[in-house]
């Protein structure tokens, strides 16, 4: 275990040194002077040499990629040309609202993913499977910031249920400890704000949760309809245990694996979705941050927050792969 | 009964099939059973018939604004209603058909040609050049692929011709993976020994061997594809990061039609049903074509 996760962490290294190597490009990339597309064609010949040193854009390309990699490893990721702030400041309070509501749609998406695929293997060809799935085939078929309107029409506007913008009320006071307003209020002993927050969340994680959901519902039910075949759930059968214990206490387990693994790479499709979800609900999230960036074309946030996502991409899927020995110990790492 | 004997009872036409034929006629036997497919399949060709004859079947043009007839609901004579610029919506989702299905269609097409060829490079020559080609597979493969679209079209400029070039690099891995992991198991195969025994150079090799034996799941990766691309290009055209107004994109005419969901919630509604509907026709004949061509890429 110890010497695979050590060979794990190693092959890490190209793919995380190619992906700054990528988001480095991004800037080098703009067709013409960056600096200028930047600043617009109104901008002085000083303003844009004062960009091109600031940027380092005035250096050899592999110069400015080690300074950028040397930067990123200390920690700095640049500083932001609307706000000129360091943007390792401004990031976390983004990073936490979208890893929030990401955990949130996460928590959905396995519970009633998970659920749903179970009962659609256990009910094989009844109408409950023949729903479920035909939900799901809808669920991976819709554009989730197309159901974030429409959840943000029908119950915001029609019926009144639910905040349909932000992280919560704008006359509320919630003390950022950890920008994670569900544990901050908690953490307060305020209820009625954890409420509030809560309530905030449950329209975006929903729209957020809908393309996992549906994935890991058909992922569990082709898993589980393998593994309900096997032989020892036939003895189990055979012993006259109850289904509902079958099901899941034995038939889940070594159905997991590949349920796992759509987990993992669904984390992409959810942090790659904040930027939809986030822009169509205000929530102020790495994806709003990001969209706000692209508007402003400011290029260094653009680049810090596409590495920081992608970063937590590859962190939960090396932490999926890991997990995969612990929970199915005849998995033997090589 | 011999063998021999057998053959000279089938009909002619039966004995005059070419393989090709014969493998197009099995496919269609497994194919027709798929009921969903086939509903997935019609969807497919229906949206294929509005964006070819979309002069015919538009009643009206895309661009015809009329400021007196603005958010009216639908009716007879406007079907989907109008929008904010009294525009009809109909007349306006069946010339996005166009532009929705060129997006996915030419940006498979596209991941199609460069994956298939890195992918065979990296699977046949092996080594070097597959560790490097691999590897770069993995660091494409570990951005989001919408957020990487995003960066893209940040980069060269929003419109839908952008999106379309990013949405196909960010596909490339995806087909250039399956082609290298075909690669790998048929160039293992006696034939191709017998092939190169024979003198057969790499590149008649590839072009008669490898890559037609790695058909199979392309088109049927291929298909399903087309699907998460016409998501991808309407959730960029719906950040503005697409197709540009007044195009009838239809995730443009979502994003154009957001604010008047209140007051006129057809204008939000057809345009995402059309999504929906094209995005389950190819989900649905990609499955089908899977269970016809390539029961094995199921697991």
């Amino acid at each position: 275990m110890l010497s695979y996760s050590i060979k794990r962490v190693l092959m890490l290294i190209p793919v995380l040194l190619g992906m700054t190597l990528i988001v480095f490009a991004i800037i080098h990339a703009i067709p013409g002077n960056p600096a200028l597309t930047i600043l617009g064609t109104k901008a002085t010949p000083e303003a844009i040499q004062n960009l091109n040193r600031s940027l380092g854009l005035d250096q050899p390309w592999y110069i400015q990629y080690f300074t950028y990699l040397k930067h990123i490893l200390s920690g700095d990721l640049g500083t932001s040309i609307q706000t000129n702030t360091p943007i390792a400041n401004q990031i976390w309070p983004h990073l936490a609202a979208t890893i929030e509501l990401s955990f949130v749609a996460m928590i959905i998406a396995v519970v009633v993913g998970i659920n749903a695929g179970i009962i659609s293997a256990w009910k094989k060809n009844s109408v409950l499977d023949y729903t479920a799935m035909i939900v799901a085939l809808i669920g991976v078929s819709m554009p989730i910031f197309w159901l974030g309107l429409l959840e943000q029409w029908a119950f915001s506007v029609k019926l009144n249920w639910l905040p349909s913008i932000g992280r919560m009320d704008i006359i509320s006071n919630v003390q950022p400890i950890t920008n994670l307003y569900l544990i901050d209020t908690l953490l307060e002993g305020q209820l009625d704000q954890f409420w509030m927050v809560l309530r905030h969340l449950i329209l975006p994680s929903i729209a957020l949760a809908t393309i996992p959901t549906a994935i890991i519902a058909r992922m569990t039910r082709s898993s589980m309809l393998e593994v309900l075949k096997s032989d020892y759930i036939r003895t189990a059968k055979a012993k006259g245990q109850r289904m509902f214990w079958i099901v899941y206490k034995y038939a889940l387990k070594n159905a997991f694996i590949p349920i796992l693994t759509v987990i993992g790479l669904q984390t992409g499709l959810l942090l790659g979705g904040a930027i939809l979800t986030e822009t169509i609900f205000g929530w102020p999230g790495i994806g709003l941050y990001i969209y706000n960036a692209i508007q402003y074309r400011d290029y260094p946030v653009i680049q810090s927050g596409i590495l920081v996502i992608a970063f937590i991409f590859v962190m939960v899927n090396f932490i999926v792969d890991l997990l995969y020995g612990l929970i199915d110990p005849r998995i033997k790492y090589r | 009964m011999s063998q021999t004997a057998q053959s000279q009872n089938l009909p002619a036409a039966v004995k005059e099939r070419s393989p090709f034929i014969s493998a197009l006629v099995d496919f269609w036997k497994a194919f027709r059973k798929n009921k969903p497919a086939i509903i997935g399949a019609v969807i497919v060709f229906f949206f294929i018939l509005l964006a070819v004859f979309a002069n015919i079947i538009a009643p009206q043009g895309i661009n015809n604004q009329n400021i007196n007839i603005r958010l009216e609901p639908p009716s007879a004579q406007h079907w989907l209603g109008t929008d904010s610029f009294g525009r009809d919506i109909f007349s306006r989702i069946v010339f996005g058909a166009r532009l929705s299905l060129r997006v996915g269609f030419f940006a498979v097409i596209g991941s199609i040609i460069f994956g298939t060829f890195l992918g065979v490079i990296a699977g046949y020559f092996g080594k070097v050049i597959d560790t490097v080609i691999s590897r770069f597979f993995d660091i494409l493969l570990a951005f989001p692929s919408i957020l990487l679209s995003i960066a893209i079209v940040s980069i060269l400029g929003p419109s839908l011709n952008n999106a379309l070039v990013a949405i196909a690099i960010v596909n490339i891995p995806v087909f250039g993976r399956l082609v290298r992991s075909r690669v790998l198991t048929v160039k293992e195969e006696e034939y191709i020994m017998a092939a190169r025994s024979i003198g057969m150079g790499n590149t008649r090799i590839i072009f008669n061997h490898i890559l037609p034996n790695s058909f199979a799941p392309i088109i049927v990766q291929g298909t399903l594809n087309i699907a998460t691309a016409i998501l991808d290009a309407a959730g960029l055209g719906f950040l503005g990061m697409g197709a540009q107004p007044p195009q009838p994109e239809w995730g443009t005419m979502l994003s154009d039609s957001r604010q008047y969901i209140t007051d006129a919630p057809w204008t939000v509604l057809f345009p995402g049903l059309a999504i929906i509907l094209v995005v389950i026709g190819f989900n649905l004949m990609g499955d089908g074509l899977r269970d016809a061509l390539d029961p094995r890429m199921k697991n």
